[in-house]
C-alpha cells in the first residue's frame, strides 16, 4: 500500500482508532514515563527542579545502598519471608483442593468452598486489625496458649521481633488459603474422569488415585504456579506488612519493599531508593528467568 | 473441613461480637463468643463520626467512579484492539504487553503522580487505576467468542464501530462485565494504600486509610477522642474499633454470597489466559 493510502485508510477507521489510542497514551504516561524515570537512579534528582537538570552521579547511589547494612537487613527480612512462604505456604493451597476434591458430598463440598474464599476480599486493614488484635495482651492467641499450658505467661507477639515473619505466614495463610486452591479446584475438575474409573477397575486405592492421576493431572499448573512464586521472591505482600509492622519490631520486618517506601517516601530520598527498585527489577527478572528455565529442565512445563 | 470452615469464618463472628460489645465492658479486653453486655453505643459513635462518615463516601465514590470508568475505558480499548484490520495493531500490542513485564515502580510512579497533579487529589484513585493490561486480556478474549454474525447485521444496518460496540458487543457481554466490575469493585473497596501514599488532606480519605490510621497507628478521629473522655479511654476502645471494621466490611459480606460466583469465573479466566 502506497503512503497516502495507509493514511487514507487509517482516516477511514477513525472510530476504531478512536478507541485504542487513548489506551496507547494512558500506557505511555502511567507505564512509560516512571519506567524512563528510572534513570533519576544515576542522578541526585531534586524534585522542585526538572529531571534533566539534576546531575549524573553514574553508580554512587547503587555503591552506597550496597554499603548500608539496612538494606542487607531487608534483603534478609524479605527472603526469610518469602523462603517461609514458598515452602511451608506454597504446599498448603493444593493440599487443601486435594482434600475439598475427596468430599463426595457435592453441596457440603460447594459451601465449604464458598466460605473458604472468603477472607480473600476481606482488606488487610481488617484482618490486619483482626491479627494485631488476637497476638496482643489478652488476646485469643495467648489465650489459647496458656490454656493449653504451651506457655506459662503472656507473650507480646507483635512487639518481638523474632515473631513477625511466622505472624506474616500464618495470617497470610489463613486469608489466602482457600482463594490460591481456586486454580488448582479448576485443574483437577479439568482431568477427565475416564481414567478415575479405570484405575478403580484396575483396583487402584484412593490414595493411589490422588497420587497418580489428580496429582499429575495438575503437574502442569504446579509448575507454573511455582515459577511465578519463585520468581515473586523479592517482592512482599506490602498491604500486610505495612498493617501488622510497628517501631517494635521492624527490625525484622522491614522488607525490600518497605525499606524502599521508608527511604523514598519517608525520608525523601528518590534517587537513591529508584536505585534499589532498579536494581530489584532487574534480579527479579533473572529469578524468573532461571526459574523458567529450571522447570523446563525439570518437568517439561514453563511460561515462555 | 468443617475446621476450615470455622477458622475462616470466627475472624468475622469474632468482630461482630466485640462490636456489640458495650465500651465499658470493652475496655476490661475482648470477648471470644458473645458480647458481655449487649451494646450498639459503639456504633452510634461511629455512625456520629464525621471523619468516618466521610471516608465512607469517599469510599463509595471511588468504588462507583473508578469501578464504572475501568470498566468502560478497558473495555473500549480491548475491543479495538481485538479487530484484525486495525492499523497498527501489532505495535500496540507490543507497547502493551511491555507494560506487563516493566513498570516503573513505586518512587517514579509516586513522582509522576506529584508532577501530574494527582497527588493529594480525588482523581489518584481513579486515572492511573483506568486501565489494566490483565483485564484488557479477559475483554478481548470474551468478546472474541461473541459470534460474528451479529456484529455483521448490525454493520449491514449501518452501525458504527461505537455503535456495535455499545448495542451489540455489550450487550452480549454481560458476565465479563460483571466479574470485571466486581473485582474492581473490590480493589476499590479495600484498597487503603493509595490513600496513605497520595492523599494529605484528612477530607479526601476514604474509609480503609482512616481504619489503618485507627487500628495499626492508633491514632484517634474526633468522635472518638469525645467518646474516649466520656468513657474514659486512653486507647481507641476496642468495641469503637471492631464497630468500625464492621461497618467497612460489611457491604462485602452482604453482597458476597450473591457476587461469589462471577469472582470464581473470573478467575478462572485468568488462568487460562495467564
Amino acid at each position: 500500500m502506497s503512503k497516502t493510502g495507509r493514511i487514507k485508510a487509517f482516516v477511514k477507521q477513525w472510530q476504531l482508532q478512536s478507541m485504542v489510542i487513548p489506551g496507547i497514551v494512558w500506557m505511555f504516561i502511567f507505564c512509560y514515563i516512571p519506567m524512563f524515570w528510572l534513570i533519576i537512579a544515576f542522578m541526585d534528582y531534586n524534585i522542585a527542579k526538572p529531571m534533566l537538570e539534576s546531575p549524573f552521579v553514574g553508580l554512587k547511589h547503587f555503591e552506597e545502598f550496597l554499603a548500608d547494612e539496612r538494606f542487607w537487613r531487608s534483603i534478609r527480612n524479605t527472603l526469610g519471608m518469602s523462603t517461609i512462604k514458598l515452602v511451608l505456604g506454597f504446599p498448603i493451597p493444593i493440599l487443601f483442593a486435594l482434600l475439598l476434591n475427596e468430599i463426595r458430598q457435592v453441596r457440603f463440598k460447594r459451601t465449604v468452598q464458598t466460605i473458604s474464599y472468603l477472607p480473600h476480599f476481606i482488606a488487610w486493614t481488617i484482618f490486619g486489625g483482626i491479627t494485631l488484635n488476637w497476638l496482643g495482651e489478652g488476646g485469643v492467641v495467648n489465650q489459647l496458649m496458656m490454656g493449653l499450658g504451651l506457655q506459662d505467661r503472656e507473650i507480646l507477639y507483635i512487639s518481638d521481633p523474632k515473631y513477625f515473619w511466622w505472624i506474616v505466614y500464618f495470617s497470610d495463610t489463613l486469608k489466602e488459603t482457600g482463594w490460591s486452591a481456586i486454580i488448582y479446584i479448576a485443574a483437577i475438575s479439568g482431568i477427565d474422569p475416564a481414567l478415575y474409573e479405570a484405575a478403580e477397575i484396575d483396583g487402584a486405592s484412593r490414595w493411589q488415585r490422588m497420587w497418580h492421576i489428580t496429582i499429575q493431572g495438575i503437574r502442569p499448573t504446579i509448575a507454573i504456579l511455582f515459577i511465578l512464586a519463585v520468581s515473586g521472591l523479592l517482592g512482599s505482600n506490602f498491604d500486610q506488612i505495612f498493617m501488622l509492622k510497628n517501631n517494635m519490631n521492624l527490625k525484622m520486618a522491614e522488607s525490600l519493599d518497605l525499606y524502599i517506601y521508608n527511604m523514598g517516601l519517608v525520608s525523601g530520598r528518590h534517587s537513591f531508593s529508584t536505585a534499589v527498585l532498579f536494581a530489584r527489577s532487574i534480579v527479579a527478572l533473572a529469578l524468573l528467568l532461571l526459574a523458567n528455565q529450571a522447570s523446563k529442565r525439570l518437568t517439561g512445563e514453563g511460561i515462555f | 473441613m468443617l475446621a476450615v470452615c470455622f477458622v475462616t469464618l470466627y475472624p468475622m463472628w469474632f468482630v461482630f461480637v466485640n462490636s456489640l460489645n458495650s465500651p465499658e465492658q470493652a475496655l476490661l479486653g475482648t470477648t471470644n463468643w458473645l458480647p458481655k453486655e449487649w451494646s450498639l453505643a459503639s456504633y452510634r459513635v461511629v455512625f456520629d463520626d464525621r471523619n468516618l462518615m466521610n471516608g465512607f463516601f469517599i469510599s463509595t465514590m471511588r468504588t462507583l467512579i473508578g469501578t464504572s470508568t475501568h470498566v468502560l475505558f478497558t473495555a473500549i480499548v480491548a475491543y479495538g484492539m481485538n479487530k484484525t484490520h486495525l492499523i497498527g495493531r501489532k505495535v500496540y500490542m507490543k507497547i502493551a504487553l511491555i507494560t506487563m513485564l516493566f513498570s516503573g515502580g513505586l518512587i517514579p510512579t509516586f513522582l509522576l503522580m506529584v508532577k501530574l497533579g494527582l497527588y493529594n487529589h480525588f482523581l489518584v484513585f481513579i486515572i492511573p487505576g483506568l486501565y489494566t493490561f490483565f483485564n484488557m486480556v479477559i475483554f478481548m478474549s470474551f468478546f472474541r467468542t461473541i459470534p460474528d454474525n451479529l456484529e455483521e447485521a448490525a454493520r449491514v444496518d449501518g452501525a458504527s464501530d461505537y455503535g456495535v460496540l455499545f448495542r451489540i458487543v455489550l450487550p452480549n457481554s454481560k458476565a465479563v462485565l460483571a466479574t470485571i466490575s466486581l473485582f474492581s469493585a473490590v480493589y476499590h473497596w479495600n484498597d487503603y494504600y493509595q490513600g496513605v501514599i497520595y492523599i494529605r488532606s484528612q477530607e479526601l480519605l476514604p474509609l480503609q486509610t482512616i481504619l489503618y490510621k485507627i487500628i495499626a497507628e492508633n491514632s484517634m478521629t474526633f468522635m472518638q477522642q469525645q467518646a474516649m473522655e466520656q468513657f474514659g479511654a486512653r486507647l481507641p476502645s476496642n468495641s469503637i474499633k471492631f464497630a468500625s471494621m464492621m461497618v467497612a466490611t460489611l457491604p462485602i459480606l452482604l453482597v458476597y454470597p450473591f457476587i461469589q460466583r462471577y469472582l470464581v469465573k473470573g478467575v478462572m479466566i485468568g488462568a487460562i489466559k495467564g
